[in-house]
């Protein structure tokens, strides 16, 4: 603990520990390990063995090795699956039964967990390692039939929901880290919203990593009925450590006629520190299905954290006239990399996509946007437009953009722009003379750059994105 | 105000500046001429700290040294340069920009910051006086404005910042004629005991409307004339080759 107060100023203020007792599943990933996380989630058979037959082709498969960001090779079997607070074994039901420790915990982090001193109008579901310690607002929820818990819990309350829609976006046999999630994992959040429901408050669900040598696993599923709307944010944060750690998360999205989901990440985990020590390797798989028609799915994302990032959250068109959205801002800086940007799959007639990336790398780090424009041969009149925009500060960074477009419809349109700048000394030196400290312009320029983004998040959370843009780029001019 | 002595700068080796001499006092207005290239915009940049030039010579504002001052700190102190090219910075909101800014100006002076409220009516009063549409408030700083708007934007901000020195670089160039006299008023009308003015023009024009109690030729890095308004005139009919 004696970073604590060293790092309160400095660039990474969620790097401390909480110094509390675990229970964890015997290291490595095998058989045994799998059967333990089940049991210990006292889950019925048929999900053992759906994790099981996830396990089986996990043996089988490779990991993916075509991204830009080259990593050592992760030894699987060094790693704990599962790590849970000691407090938890018997499920504490309600907020007073939680170890204080993790209030604490919470509170340090700024996500009150106390109902009383909530953040206003946002219910939470925070997770710790491998479990969910405490959701908020259940009870007001509940009144309007909304589904808001646990998956584990989900599992075992809601099994018909969980069993038809668990994998339906993404199969067991996806990708290896996919597969090895949908083996492994351990927590994440639920979500249904049923028919004609419009979710009152924002959603969100708060990922911390706490224990060393463990990999986090969630998974995160949200269904959204016919002509219902959900706003959903996830957050999340790690202690500072030497070593890599994996975070290997799936969510699926699926949304309904008439329904629309809007998903909202900031993304905060440790990114190692100057040197490139250290940092959460971020693979994660984020896919949404608009299977009714007239259905959206939009995501935003704020990604300042981790060593490593990558992923593509990605929207799946089925229904006519659905819409998918994706906004995201990479910021990269020291020697983070990121190979991030989406996938809009067009199935259905005149489905619309919309695709606005702004990346930011600074220091020696590499930002690549990655991103897949595919438009069926069914998938008439649907349009696509997307905008890539690139930031370099200093130059020893990179930006890359790799757009791969496929159309195979002779009646939709497919627009893509793109623009790389570096960071402008005019800009600087006229915020300077306006009496604003290098660190401030950088921070009000780059939060520019990114408006159109920062724009698409709960305002909640706009606030504290912007100071998080500022901050990551602390140190990066000058 | 702004004492500078013996003024040498230079960029990649190549001298601008070569021994520039000049004395204002508070609730002076003195103008700059000079032709291109003689070193009027590098004094402005240099006056307001910008970093790449090699330095040497004296250069004090209020009695004190600039040497070691940041450009933050110069503008938090009251140096004020309003540019000949005003950057865009898309995606930020002028009058946010402002208030940011105003702020810092405050915060540094020991005077409380102003809410959004407060700040607003300020920013109303200062545009209204300068016959200015409001709207060009609520757009992206800079992005899309016309070179007049620009400039007025650019007065603006020094009404409102309210600094004790205020550079203007070749702020006319460019401007039409009504445009120069909202720029010109907005001048005159802040002027005062206290505050002083250094006006870098390349032509006599906007002097018909702002009054220099001096005027300085600079020709290749140094002043090589000065005297009052009528070194201006002067100037207009024999040109820069007329002097020496």
């Amino acid at each position: 603990m004696k970073n604590q107060n060293t790092n309160y100023n400095q660039e990474y203020k969620y790097g401390f520990t909480t110094d509390i007792e675990n229970i964890k599943a015997p290291k490595g990933l095998s058989e045994k390990t799998i059967k333990f996380i089940s049991e210990i989630k006292k889950e019925p058979k048929w999900m053992l063995d759906w994790r099981l037959k996830a396990f089986n082709r996990l043996k089988v498969s490779k990991e993916p090795d075509w991204q830009k960001p080259k990593f050592p090779k992760i030894d699987y079997q060094a790693l704990y699956y599962y790590s849970a607070p000691k407090s938890m074994k018997d499920k504490p039901k309600s907020l007073d039964e939680v170890d204080p420790k993790l209030i604490e915990t919470y509170n340090k982090l700024g996500i009150p967990l106390n109902e009383q001193k909530k953040l206003s109008g946002v219910a939470v579901d925070a997770v710790f390692d491998s479990v969910s310690v405490a959701t908020t607002f259940k009870d007001e929820l509940t009144k309007k039939g909304i589904i808001f818990c646990p998956i584990s819990e989900a599992i075992q309350k809601h099994p018909d929901l969980v069993k038809k829609y668990l994998g339906s976006v993404i199969p067991i046999s996806d990708h290896y880290f996919a597969t090895l999630n949908s083996a492994v994992f351990t927590d994440g959040s639920f979500v249904y919203i049923p028919p004609n429901t419009r979710c009152p408050m924002e959603l969100s669900t708060y990922f911390r990593i706490n224990a060393s040598e463990t990999g986090q696993f969630e998974r995160t599923l949200i269904i959204a009925d016919k002509g219902s709307y959900v706003s959903y944010l996830e957050g999340c944060t790690a202690p500072m450590r030497d070593e890599n750690q994996l975070h290997a998360a799936n969510v699926e999205l699926i949304a309904l006629d008439d329904a629309e989901i809007k998903y909202s990440t900031v993304q905060n985990w440790y990114p190692g520190d100057k040197n490139g020590v250290g940092g959460i390797y971020n693979f994660v798989t984020k896919r949404g299905a608009c299977r009714g028609k007239n259905s959206k799915i939009s995501w935003t994302q704020v990604e300042t954290g981790s060593a490593i990032t990558w992923k593509y959250p990605s929207c799946i068109l089925q229904g006519d006239n659905s819409i998918g959205e994706f906004y995201s801002i990479a910021i990269t800086n020291n020697h983070q990399k990121a190979d991030t940007g989406t996938k809009m799959i067009h199935l259905g007639k005149n489905t619309k996509s919309k695709i606005i990336s702004k990346g930011i790398s600074a220091g020696k780090a590499d930002n690549t946007y990655r991103g897949l424009v595919d438009i069926g041969r069914n998938a008439s009149n649907s349009r696509n437009y997307t905008q890539c925009d690139s930031l370099l500060m200093g130059n020893k960074c990179g930006a890359h953009t790799v757009p791969y477009i496929k159309n195979k419809n002779s009646s939709s349109t497919v627009e893509h722009e793109a623009t790389t700048s570096k960071i402008n000394e005019d800009q600087l030196f006229y915020c300077n003379q306006r009496g604003l400290n290098q660190e401030e312009a950088v921070s009000l320029i780059v939060n520019g750059f990114c408006k159109e983004v920062l724009q698409q998040l709960p305002m909640e959370f706009a606030v504290e994105a912007q100071k998080l843009v500022g901050i990551s780029l602390e140190g990066s001019v000058g | 105000m702004l004492e500078i002595k013996n003024l040498n700068a230079s960029i990649n080796d190549k001298k601008i500046l070569k021994g520039l001499n000049i004395s204002i006092k508070p609730g002076e207005l003195h103008a700059i001429m000079g032709p291109n290239g003689s070193g009027k915009s590098t004094l402005a940049n240099v006056l307001s700290g910008k970093e790449g030039y090699k330095i040497s010579g004296e250069l004090k504002y209020q009695g004190e040294s600039l040497d070691e001052i940041s450009i933050d700190e110069r503008a938090q102190k009251g140096i004020f340069l309003a540019f000949q090219y005003p950057t865009e910075i898309p995606g930020v909101n002028t009058s946010n920009f402002l208030r940011t800014s105003l702020n810092k100006v405050r915060k540094a002076q020991g005077k409380k910051e102003l809410d959004a409220l407060s700040f607003l009516k300020i920013m109303k009063e200062k545009s209204n006086e300068l016959g200015m549409d409001e709207k060009m408030l609520s757009r992206q700083l800079n992005v899309g404005f016309s070179g007049g708007e620009k400039k007025k934007n650019e007065i603006l901000q020094m009404k409102i910042l309210d600094p004790n020195l205020v550079i203007l670089d070749e702020t006319d160039s460019g401007l039409d004629i009504d445009a120069l006299k909202i720029v010109a008023d907005g001048v005159n009308s802040s002027r005062n005991k206290e505050k002083s003015f250094l006006v870098i023009t390349h032509y006599q024009r906007l002097l018909n409307f702002i009054k220099p109690d001096f005027v300085h030729v600079l020709a290749d890095g140094k002043i090589v004339k000065s005297g009052t308004k009528e070194l201006a005139m002067e100037l207009e009919k024999t040109g820069y080759k007329g002097i020496n």
